[in-house]
């Protein structure tokens, strides 16, 4: 077996929440040896996209594959697919070491590698310390440690830069772009449009849950002045939250009125 | 782009595998041995201060010992629930289920972890009870001993029912998904229900978990109603194993089959 093999397959991926269609017969595939950025407004149906990727929500239609098996019917799962779904995924009161010791066990994967995830992200000197005391940006690594335990083929990670300082930041996108050179599929969703930019290759975006764009990088900033500006007019009509540009001006006086009211 | 050779190791995950992720799990937290010290040491102080206190040799001093179990079975009932609402809470159910996906298959491995450690803890507990109830006896009473006819099988069942209970709130759990909510059955579906039930009807009450580890699991002989005659409606300590059995059952069964269904 080759890492290629491992290639993810979304066919006619739909999930629906009530009467909201959250994925709307979303179809991509996703190839080893390159980043694929996963882009998208707020509420554009990302991470329940990459929760039906995991099995961790059953769609209504349609099904995703990694390696040809539904994620459920992997026989390692760790081992074929590392994911990172949200920060502090993992019990306040036990330590980081334990959390992933817990996770090797059940893919029987040797202890030894836990000291090795540990030391990647840089949190070998925090190992036994509880995880709840954890900042976001740690809590991040040891999300990323749990998503490499299994030194698998295929990384799918959401919004793995939120909490990093611009050091945690810089060390993650040279991780993915190194894990991406392997031969791996690594596919990393984001609403940060310049990180994307600089991690990935290729692209997929979606807008209100269906399908934007699939469609190298270069070949997307090409057609605009920027990748943000071309992602801007991707998704312009399926932008959910909009504010406005300005802020407008309190009547004068209001302030001062509200004020006294206030101190009464 | 570099091609690697996959080392796929043969098999896939089994039962033991996620037997042993549910074991570091259990083990890792602190919560989980302060509660069962507490639990076990409450069983003991109570059969203590009983056993001093203890006036009448005609009474059944192994069922009066081992009064103490009946407070504690709540602390391992809420250790059940939380050993399941504690991995909704903390978001660790996502971690757990992408390790190990298939849901029946780790929700066996879950419970039965739990209830092998809430056994040994509470055979631990009623034998120690036991053990020291009879030696605080004072007046000239002497300590039942386990070769007497039913004893054995009293502090036995004492210790089992344990483990019943704290199956109950590891279903209870899996299928409320939230803590308090979760206790709050536990509580008024074990305790409540059986005093209100217990003061308007005895035939139903027998049926009631407290009444059933009271009356028919931790006694060595038949309960008396008033004089000589025995109540009509009690249940044998077998048929009240049977029943209690039925409760966790039903519990881990409805548990099982919503965490297979549902989305995580």
């Amino acid at each position: 077996m080759t890492w290629g093999d491992h290639m993810i397959e979304v066919r006619d991926l739909t999930k629906r929440y009530g009467p909201t269609l959250a994925v709307d017969a979303l179809s991509f595939d996703l190839r080893p040896g390159m980043v694929t950025g996963f882009l998208g407004p707020n509420g554009s149906g990302k991470s329940t996209t990459m929760r039906l990727i995991l099995g961790l929500d059953r769609p209504d239609a349609g099904q995703a594959r990694i390696g040809g098996r539904r994620y459920r019917d992997l026989r390692w799962p760790l081992r074929e697919a590392g994911a990172l779904l949200e920060a502090k995924a993992f019990h306040a009161g036990r330590s980081a070491r334990a959390h992933l010791a817990a996770l090797a066990a059940s893919n029987a994967i040797d202890g030894r590698r836990v000291d090795e995830v540990l030391d990647i992200v840089g949190l070998a000197s925090v190992a036994r310390k509880r995880a709840g005391s954890f900042s976001l940006g740690m809590a991040q690594r040891l999300g990323i440690a749990a998503a490499l335990l299994g030194d698998p083929p295929v990384l799918l990670l959401d919004e793995p830069v939120n909490g990093l300082d611009p050091a945690g930041i810089h060390w993650i996108r040279d991780l993915l772009k190194s894990l991406a050179g392997q031969g791996r599929v690594v596919f990393v969703s984001s609403h940060l449009i310049s990180e994307m930019a600089l991690m990935a290759e290729h692209l997929v975006v979606i807008g209100q849950g269906r399908l934007l764009a699939d469609t190298s990088v270069a070949a997307l900033s090409a057609g605009a002045a920027s990748l943000e500006d071309a992602f801007l007019q991707l998704t312009g009509a399926s932008t959910e939250y909009r504010g406005h540009p300005e802020v407008p001006r309190a009547a004068p006086g209001a302030w001062a009125a509200q004020r006294k009211e206030g101190s009464s | 782009m570099t091609v690697l050779t996959r080392r796929a190791s043969a098999g896939h995950y089994l039962f033991r595998h996620v037997a042993r992720m549910e074991w570091i799990k259990l083990r890792s937290l602190r919560s989980t041995w302060w509660t069962l010290a507490i639990t076990a040491a409450g069983a003991v102080a109570m059969a203590v201060v009983i056993g001093v206190n203890t006036m009448s040799k005609s009474a059944d001093l192994t069922n009066n010992v081992l009064a103490g179990v009946v407070p504690g079975l709540l602390l391992i009932g809420v250790l059940g629930v939380l050993t399941v609402t504690s991995e909704y809470t903390s978001g660790m159910i996502r971690a757990t289920l992408a390790a190990a996906p298939r849901r029946p298959l780790l929700f066996a491995a879950k419970a039965a972890v739990f209830g092998a450690l809430a056994l040994a803890v509470g055979e631990l507990a009623s034998f120690v009870a036991f053990f020291a109830g009879g030696a605080a006896f004072r007046h000239g009473i002497a300590a039942p001993t386990l070769s007497q006819p039913g004893v054995l099988r009293a502090v036995l069942l004492g210790g089992t029912s344990y483990c019943l209970i704290g199956l109950v709130g590891l279903g209870l759990g899996a299928i409320i998904r939230h803590t308090a909510a979760a206790i709050a059955v536990l509580v008024v579906g074990v305790y409540l229900i059986a005093q209100i039930v217990g003061a308007a009807t005895h035939a139903v009450a027998a049926y009631m978990p407290i009444f059933i580890i009271g009356n028919s699991l931790t006694t060595t002989r038949p309960v008396l109603c008033g004089g000589a005659a025995q109540c009509p409606h009690v249940l044998s300590a077998w048929t009240g194993l049977a029943v209690l059995s039925l409760y966790a059952a039903v519990a881990l069964a409805a548990g099982g089959w919503l965490l297979a269904r549902r989305d995580a």
